[in-house]
Protein backbone atom coordinates (compact mmCIF):
# COMPACT_ATOMS: atom_id res chain seq x y z
CA UNK A 1 0.00 0.00 0.00
CA UNK A 2 3.14 2.58 1.11
CA UNK A 3 4.91 1.81 -2.53
CA UNK A 4 1.48 2.58 -3.90
CA UNK A 5 1.28 5.43 -2.70
CA UNK A 6 4.64 6.60 -3.34
CA UNK A 7 4.17 5.58 -6.77
CA UNK A 8 1.42 7.48 -7.35
CA UNK A 9 3.22 10.81 -5.81
CA UNK A 10 6.14 10.02 -7.87
CA UNK A 11 4.08 9.94 -11.24
CA UNK A 12 2.36 13.32 -9.99
CA UNK A 13 5.32 15.12 -9.07
CA UNK A 14 6.52 13.79 -12.34
CA UNK A 15 3.32 14.85 -14.08
CA UNK A 16 4.00 18.43 -12.24
CA UNK A 17 7.90 18.96 -13.68
CA UNK A 18 6.73 18.18 -16.94
CA UNK A 19 4.30 20.68 -16.75
CA UNK A 20 6.45 23.37 -16.23
CA UNK A 21 9.03 22.24 -18.78
CA UNK A 22 7.90 24.78 -21.39
CA UNK A 23 8.40 23.40 -25.09
CA UNK A 24 9.28 25.87 -27.65
CA UNK A 25 6.63 24.50 -30.19
CA UNK A 26 4.23 24.69 -27.55
CA UNK A 27 4.99 28.43 -27.09
CA UNK A 28 4.98 28.97 -30.84
CA UNK A 29 1.43 27.13 -31.14
CA UNK A 30 0.12 29.10 -28.62
CA UNK A 31 1.15 32.61 -29.88
CA UNK A 32 0.09 31.77 -33.50
CA UNK A 33 -3.11 30.65 -31.87
CA UNK A 34 -3.49 33.97 -29.90
CA UNK A 35 -2.40 36.02 -32.93
CA UNK A 36 -5.10 33.95 -35.35
CA UNK A 37 -7.69 35.20 -32.36
CA UNK A 38 -6.54 39.22 -32.33
CA UNK A 39 -5.41 39.25 -36.05
CA UNK A 40 -8.05 37.06 -37.82
CA UNK A 41 -7.57 38.76 -40.58
CA UNK A 42 -4.34 38.62 -41.45
CA UNK A 43 -2.81 35.02 -42.78
CA UNK A 44 0.16 33.43 -41.00
CA UNK A 45 2.42 33.95 -44.17
CA UNK A 46 1.82 37.81 -44.18
CA UNK A 47 2.86 37.74 -40.73
CA UNK A 48 6.91 38.82 -42.36
CA UNK A 49 5.45 42.26 -43.24
CA UNK A 50 4.08 42.85 -39.62
CA UNK A 51 2.07 46.70 -39.72
CA UNK A 52 2.42 46.74 -43.40
CA UNK A 53 -0.42 43.38 -43.33
CA UNK A 54 -2.56 45.42 -41.48
CA UNK A 55 -2.09 48.69 -43.89
CA UNK A 56 -3.38 47.87 -47.52
CA UNK A 57 -2.02 51.73 -48.91
CA UNK A 58 1.26 51.43 -46.63
CA UNK A 59 2.08 47.65 -47.72
CA UNK A 60 1.32 49.14 -51.64
CA UNK A 61 3.45 52.16 -50.70
CA UNK A 62 6.39 49.70 -49.33
CA UNK A 63 6.07 47.56 -53.11
CA UNK A 64 6.64 49.86 -54.93
CA UNK A 65 9.49 51.35 -53.37
CA UNK A 66 10.63 47.79 -52.95
CA UNK A 67 10.55 47.81 -56.98
CA UNK A 68 13.40 49.83 -56.82
CA UNK A 69 14.99 50.60 -53.42
CA UNK A 70 16.68 53.98 -53.62
CA UNK A 71 18.92 52.03 -50.47
CA UNK A 72 20.75 49.47 -53.98
CA UNK A 73 23.86 52.05 -53.64
CA UNK A 74 24.23 51.58 -50.00
CA UNK A 75 23.59 47.58 -50.78
CA UNK A 76 26.62 47.63 -53.38
CA UNK A 77 28.72 48.20 -50.53
CA UNK A 78 27.98 45.58 -48.36
CA UNK A 79 28.36 43.50 -51.86
CA UNK A 80 31.73 44.55 -52.43
CA UNK A 81 32.69 43.76 -48.40
CA UNK A 82 31.46 40.61 -49.22
CA UNK A 83 33.02 39.88 -52.18
CA UNK A 84 36.79 41.14 -51.08
CA UNK A 85 39.13 38.73 -50.60
CA UNK A 86 41.11 38.88 -46.86
CA UNK A 87 44.65 39.91 -46.52
CA UNK A 88 45.59 36.08 -47.00
CA UNK A 89 43.04 35.46 -50.10
CA UNK A 90 39.90 33.73 -48.74
CA UNK A 91 36.47 35.22 -49.01
CA UNK A 92 33.97 34.92 -46.63
CA UNK A 93 31.98 32.52 -48.41
CA UNK A 94 34.87 29.99 -47.16
CA UNK A 95 33.27 30.18 -43.72
CA UNK A 96 29.42 29.43 -44.43
CA UNK A 97 27.83 26.01 -45.63
CA UNK A 98 27.13 26.79 -49.09
CA UNK A 99 29.11 29.45 -49.82
CA UNK A 100 26.67 31.49 -47.58
CA UNK A 101 23.82 30.75 -50.08
CA UNK A 102 20.43 29.21 -47.80
CA UNK A 103 22.40 29.43 -44.38
CA UNK A 104 20.93 32.40 -42.56
CA UNK A 105 17.77 31.04 -41.84
CA UNK A 106 19.80 28.09 -39.35
CA UNK A 107 20.98 31.37 -36.92
CA UNK A 108 21.26 32.15 -34.13
CA UNK A 109 21.77 28.62 -33.23
CA UNK A 110 23.15 27.38 -29.53
CA UNK A 111 26.81 26.13 -29.58
CA UNK A 112 26.74 23.52 -27.07
CA UNK A 113 30.84 23.49 -26.57
CA UNK A 114 31.30 27.37 -25.78
CA UNK A 115 28.05 27.44 -24.39
CA UNK A 116 26.48 30.26 -26.21
CA UNK A 117 23.74 31.44 -28.65
CA UNK A 118 25.86 32.25 -31.49
CA UNK A 119 24.21 34.85 -33.97
CA UNK A 120 24.93 35.18 -37.68
CA UNK A 121 26.62 38.55 -37.22
CA UNK A 122 29.24 36.32 -34.21
CA UNK A 123 29.77 34.16 -37.08
CA UNK A 124 30.86 36.72 -38.91
CA UNK A 125 33.33 37.94 -36.79
CA UNK A 126 34.29 34.53 -36.01
CA UNK A 127 35.17 34.24 -39.82
CA UNK A 128 37.06 37.78 -39.79
CA UNK A 129 38.73 36.69 -36.69
CA UNK A 130 39.80 33.21 -38.05
CA UNK A 131 41.06 35.27 -41.58
CA UNK A 132 43.73 37.48 -39.50
CA UNK A 133 41.45 40.52 -40.04
CA UNK A 134 39.65 43.44 -37.17
CA UNK A 135 36.30 42.28 -36.12
CA UNK A 136 33.16 44.70 -36.91
CA UNK A 137 31.43 46.40 -34.24
CA UNK A 138 28.18 45.00 -33.34
CA UNK A 139 25.02 47.30 -34.36
CA UNK A 140 27.43 49.58 -36.28
CA UNK A 141 26.62 50.32 -40.09
CA UNK A 142 29.37 48.37 -41.37
CA UNK A 143 28.18 45.57 -39.70
CA UNK A 144 24.83 45.98 -40.88
CA UNK A 145 25.68 46.46 -44.94
CA UNK A 146 27.96 43.50 -44.69
CA UNK A 147 24.84 41.20 -43.22
CA UNK A 148 21.75 43.56 -45.31
CA UNK A 149 24.00 41.42 -48.51
CA UNK A 150 24.92 38.36 -46.74
CA UNK A 151 21.79 37.32 -45.56
CA UNK A 152 20.35 38.41 -49.24
CA UNK A 153 21.96 35.78 -50.40
CA UNK A 154 19.31 33.28 -48.25
CA UNK A 155 16.08 35.22 -49.57
CA UNK A 156 13.02 33.11 -49.76
CA UNK A 157 14.60 30.06 -47.04
CA UNK A 158 12.48 29.62 -43.97
CA UNK A 159 13.29 30.33 -40.57
CA UNK A 160 14.80 27.50 -38.97
CA UNK A 161 16.21 28.00 -35.32
CA UNK A 162 16.49 25.03 -33.36
CA UNK A 163 16.38 24.59 -29.63
CA UNK A 164 17.81 21.19 -28.97
CA UNK A 165 19.45 20.19 -25.64
CA UNK A 166 19.47 21.82 -22.07
CA UNK A 167 22.10 24.48 -22.80
CA UNK A 168 19.56 25.56 -25.81
CA UNK A 169 16.42 25.47 -23.95
CA UNK A 170 17.88 27.06 -21.09
CA UNK A 171 19.44 30.06 -23.58
CA UNK A 172 15.65 29.99 -25.07
CA UNK A 173 14.24 30.52 -21.69
CA UNK A 174 15.89 33.29 -20.91
CA UNK A 175 15.11 35.23 -24.08
CA UNK A 176 11.68 34.53 -23.81
CA UNK A 177 11.55 36.04 -19.86
CA UNK A 178 13.55 39.03 -21.01
CA UNK A 179 10.90 39.14 -23.81
CA UNK A 180 8.29 39.08 -21.32
CA UNK A 181 9.85 40.92 -18.64
CA UNK A 182 8.68 44.80 -17.57
CA UNK A 183 11.06 47.53 -17.69
CA UNK A 184 11.79 51.17 -18.54
CA UNK A 185 9.70 53.84 -16.55
CA UNK A 186 7.26 53.01 -18.50
CA UNK A 187 6.94 49.50 -17.08
CA UNK A 188 6.42 47.81 -20.77
CA UNK A 189 7.45 44.52 -21.75
CA UNK A 190 7.92 43.67 -25.43
CA UNK A 191 5.04 41.59 -24.96
CA UNK A 192 2.79 44.14 -23.68
CA UNK A 193 3.07 46.32 -27.07
CA UNK A 194 4.08 43.02 -29.64
CA UNK A 195 1.79 40.29 -28.01
CA UNK A 196 -1.06 42.04 -26.15
CA UNK A 197 -1.65 44.83 -28.44
CA UNK A 198 -0.46 43.83 -32.22
CA UNK A 199 -2.71 45.65 -34.04
CA UNK A 200 -3.63 49.01 -31.82
CA UNK A 201 -1.37 52.05 -32.56
CA UNK A 202 1.25 53.54 -30.71
CA UNK A 203 0.97 57.38 -31.41
CA UNK A 204 0.70 56.85 -34.68
CA UNK A 205 2.65 53.54 -35.49
CA UNK A 206 0.28 50.37 -35.65
CA UNK A 207 2.52 47.65 -33.12
CA UNK A 208 3.56 44.77 -35.46
CA UNK A 209 2.60 41.08 -33.80
CA UNK A 210 5.69 39.43 -32.76
CA UNK A 211 6.01 36.57 -34.71
CA UNK A 212 7.17 37.19 -38.42
CA UNK A 213 9.60 40.46 -36.85
CA UNK A 214 12.92 38.46 -36.98
CA UNK A 215 13.15 37.46 -40.39
CA UNK A 216 13.76 40.44 -42.46
CA UNK A 217 16.77 41.91 -40.39
CA UNK A 218 18.77 44.41 -40.99
CA UNK A 219 16.53 46.86 -42.29
CA UNK A 220 16.81 49.89 -44.04
CA UNK A 221 14.58 52.59 -41.68
CA UNK A 222 13.62 55.61 -43.73
CA UNK A 223 15.07 54.13 -47.04
CA UNK A 224 18.60 55.42 -45.79
CA UNK A 225 18.95 54.33 -41.82
CA UNK A 226 20.82 50.50 -42.33
CA UNK A 227 19.52 48.81 -38.54
CA UNK A 228 20.13 45.38 -37.57
CA UNK A 229 17.96 43.62 -35.24
CA UNK A 230 19.77 44.23 -32.01
CA UNK A 231 20.02 48.27 -32.71
CA UNK A 232 16.33 47.80 -33.09
CA UNK A 233 16.20 46.89 -29.69
CA UNK A 234 18.61 49.30 -28.74
CA UNK A 235 16.13 51.97 -29.83
CA UNK A 236 13.04 50.28 -29.00
CA UNK A 237 14.30 50.14 -25.59
CA UNK A 238 15.16 53.97 -25.32
CA UNK A 239 11.09 54.49 -26.83
CA UNK A 240 10.09 52.95 -23.64
CA UNK A 241 12.57 55.10 -21.41
CA UNK A 242 14.36 51.60 -20.82
CA UNK A 243 18.38 51.31 -20.77
CA UNK A 244 19.19 49.50 -23.44
CA UNK A 245 21.77 46.79 -23.60
CA UNK A 246 25.06 46.44 -25.32
CA UNK A 247 24.92 44.69 -29.26
CA UNK A 248 25.57 41.45 -28.79
CA UNK A 249 25.52 40.79 -24.95
CA UNK A 250 23.98 38.02 -23.95
CA UNK A 251 21.15 39.08 -22.81
CA UNK A 252 19.87 40.22 -26.47
CA UNK A 253 21.84 37.31 -28.27
CA UNK A 254 19.55 35.02 -26.37
CA UNK A 255 16.32 37.30 -27.17
CA UNK A 256 17.58 37.37 -30.54
CA UNK A 257 17.49 33.28 -30.08
CA UNK A 258 14.16 33.62 -28.91
CA UNK A 259 12.92 35.74 -30.97
CA UNK A 260 14.03 33.93 -34.43
CA UNK A 261 12.70 30.77 -32.99
CA UNK A 262 9.33 31.92 -32.83
CA UNK A 263 9.65 33.09 -36.49
CA UNK A 264 10.35 29.33 -37.77
CA UNK A 265 9.02 28.56 -40.80
CA UNK A 266 8.14 31.89 -42.25
CA UNK A 267 10.34 32.90 -45.62
CA UNK A 268 13.35 35.18 -45.15
CA UNK A 269 13.95 38.74 -47.03
CA UNK A 270 16.80 41.22 -46.45
CA UNK A 271 17.25 44.14 -46.46
CA UNK A 272 13.98 45.68 -46.47
CA UNK A 273 12.41 49.02 -46.33
CA UNK A 274 10.45 50.39 -43.47
CA UNK A 275 9.67 53.60 -42.64
CA UNK B 1 30.93 58.15 -63.92
CA UNK B 2 29.54 54.80 -65.52
CA UNK B 3 28.33 52.92 -62.20
CA UNK B 4 26.90 55.99 -60.62
CA UNK B 5 23.27 55.94 -61.82
CA UNK B 6 20.89 53.21 -61.59
CA UNK B 7 18.12 53.33 -64.33
CA UNK B 8 14.99 51.60 -64.36
CA UNK B 9 12.19 52.04 -67.50
CA UNK B 10 9.36 50.36 -67.66
CA UNK B 11 5.33 50.33 -69.15
CA UNK B 12 2.91 51.15 -66.86
CA UNK B 13 -0.34 50.91 -68.89
CA UNK B 14 0.33 53.08 -72.10
CA UNK B 15 2.20 55.58 -70.01
CA UNK B 16 6.55 55.01 -69.48
CA UNK B 17 7.59 54.60 -65.68
CA UNK B 18 10.98 55.67 -64.93
CA UNK B 19 12.79 55.43 -61.70
CA UNK B 20 16.34 57.05 -61.41
CA UNK B 21 18.27 56.84 -58.71
CA UNK B 22 22.38 58.63 -58.90
CA UNK B 23 25.22 58.14 -56.39
CA UNK B 24 26.17 62.05 -55.16
CA UNK B 25 27.28 63.34 -52.00
CA UNK B 26 24.19 66.09 -51.77
CA UNK B 27 26.94 68.42 -49.93
CA UNK B 28 24.89 71.55 -49.25
CA UNK B 29 28.07 73.18 -48.01
CA UNK B 30 26.78 74.09 -44.79
CA UNK B 31 27.85 71.12 -43.03
CA UNK B 32 31.23 70.67 -41.06
CA UNK B 33 33.63 68.23 -41.18
CA UNK B 34 33.47 66.18 -37.81
CA UNK B 35 37.54 65.73 -37.27
CA UNK B 36 38.64 69.58 -38.97
CA UNK B 37 35.93 71.67 -37.63
CA UNK B 38 36.00 72.78 -41.40
CA UNK B 39 33.47 73.88 -43.56
CA UNK B 40 32.65 71.33 -46.29
CA UNK B 41 32.21 72.95 -49.65
CA UNK B 42 29.07 72.40 -50.97
CA UNK B 43 28.53 70.01 -54.09
CA UNK B 44 25.49 68.88 -55.10
CA UNK B 45 23.68 67.91 -58.48
CA UNK B 46 21.88 71.61 -59.90
CA UNK B 47 20.89 70.66 -63.07
CA UNK B 48 18.44 67.09 -64.54
CA UNK B 49 17.28 67.26 -68.12
CA UNK B 50 15.63 63.56 -69.11
CA UNK B 51 14.64 62.81 -72.92
CA UNK B 52 12.76 60.56 -74.42
CA UNK B 53 13.98 59.32 -77.48
CA UNK B 54 16.21 62.74 -78.12
CA UNK B 55 13.34 65.10 -76.95
CA UNK B 56 13.46 66.44 -73.69
CA UNK B 57 10.59 66.13 -71.42
CA UNK B 58 11.98 67.03 -68.27
CA UNK B 59 14.45 70.05 -67.37
CA UNK B 60 14.72 70.55 -63.30
CA UNK B 61 17.03 72.90 -61.41
CA UNK B 62 17.65 70.91 -58.41
CA UNK B 63 18.94 72.91 -55.20
CA UNK B 64 20.68 71.72 -51.56
CA UNK B 65 17.53 70.75 -50.42
CA UNK B 66 17.45 67.37 -52.26
CA UNK B 67 19.66 64.59 -49.86
CA UNK B 68 22.44 62.36 -50.30
CA UNK B 69 22.27 59.43 -53.54
CA UNK B 70 19.26 61.25 -55.02
CA UNK B 71 16.01 59.35 -56.55
CA UNK B 72 14.14 60.57 -59.19
CA UNK B 73 10.72 58.71 -60.71
CA UNK B 74 8.70 60.00 -63.61
CA UNK B 75 6.15 59.01 -66.37
CA UNK B 76 6.24 60.16 -69.80
CA UNK B 77 3.39 59.89 -72.07
CA UNK B 78 3.25 58.54 -75.28
CA UNK B 79 6.55 56.37 -74.36
CA UNK B 80 6.52 52.72 -75.58
CA UNK B 81 8.65 49.20 -75.50
CA UNK B 82 11.74 49.78 -76.95
CA UNK B 83 12.08 53.75 -76.97
CA UNK B 84 15.38 55.30 -75.32
CA UNK B 85 15.36 57.38 -72.00
CA UNK B 86 18.43 59.14 -70.96
CA UNK B 87 18.93 61.59 -67.88
CA UNK B 88 21.67 63.53 -68.03
CA UNK B 89 22.73 65.25 -64.64
CA UNK B 90 25.60 68.20 -63.75
CA UNK B 91 26.66 69.37 -60.48
CA UNK B 92 28.00 72.82 -59.35
CA UNK B 93 31.55 71.42 -59.77
CA UNK B 94 30.58 70.61 -63.61
CA UNK B 95 30.84 66.74 -63.12
CA UNK B 96 28.60 65.09 -65.71
CA UNK B 97 26.80 61.86 -64.87
CA UNK B 98 24.50 60.13 -67.89
CA UNK B 99 22.77 56.99 -67.85
CA UNK B 100 20.50 55.77 -70.58
CA UNK B 101 18.12 52.71 -70.50
CA UNK B 102 15.68 51.23 -73.17
CA UNK B 103 12.30 50.93 -71.95
CA UNK B 104 11.02 47.48 -71.13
Amino acid sequence: MKQKLTSILALLLLGVSFSVYASPAKDRSALIKHYKQILPDIKFQDYIYGALAMNPDAKSQYESFMEFPSYSIDLDKGKSMWETPFKNGKHFSSCFKHGGKKVAGNYPYFDNASGHVVTFENAINACLKKNGEDELKYGDSQMGLLTAYARSLSDGMKVNVKVKGKGALAAYEKGKEYYYKRNGQLNFSCASCHVQNAGKFIRSDQLSMMIGQASHWPEFRGGTDIVTLQKRFMQCQKNMRAKPLQADSEDYNDLEYFLTYMSNGLPMLTPVYRK
Amino acid sequence: MAEAMKMRATMEGDVVDVKVLIQHPMDTGLMKDKKTGKLIPAHFINQVVATLNGKTVIDAQWGVGIAQNPFIGFRIKGGKPGDKVAVNAVDNLGTKFDGEVVVA
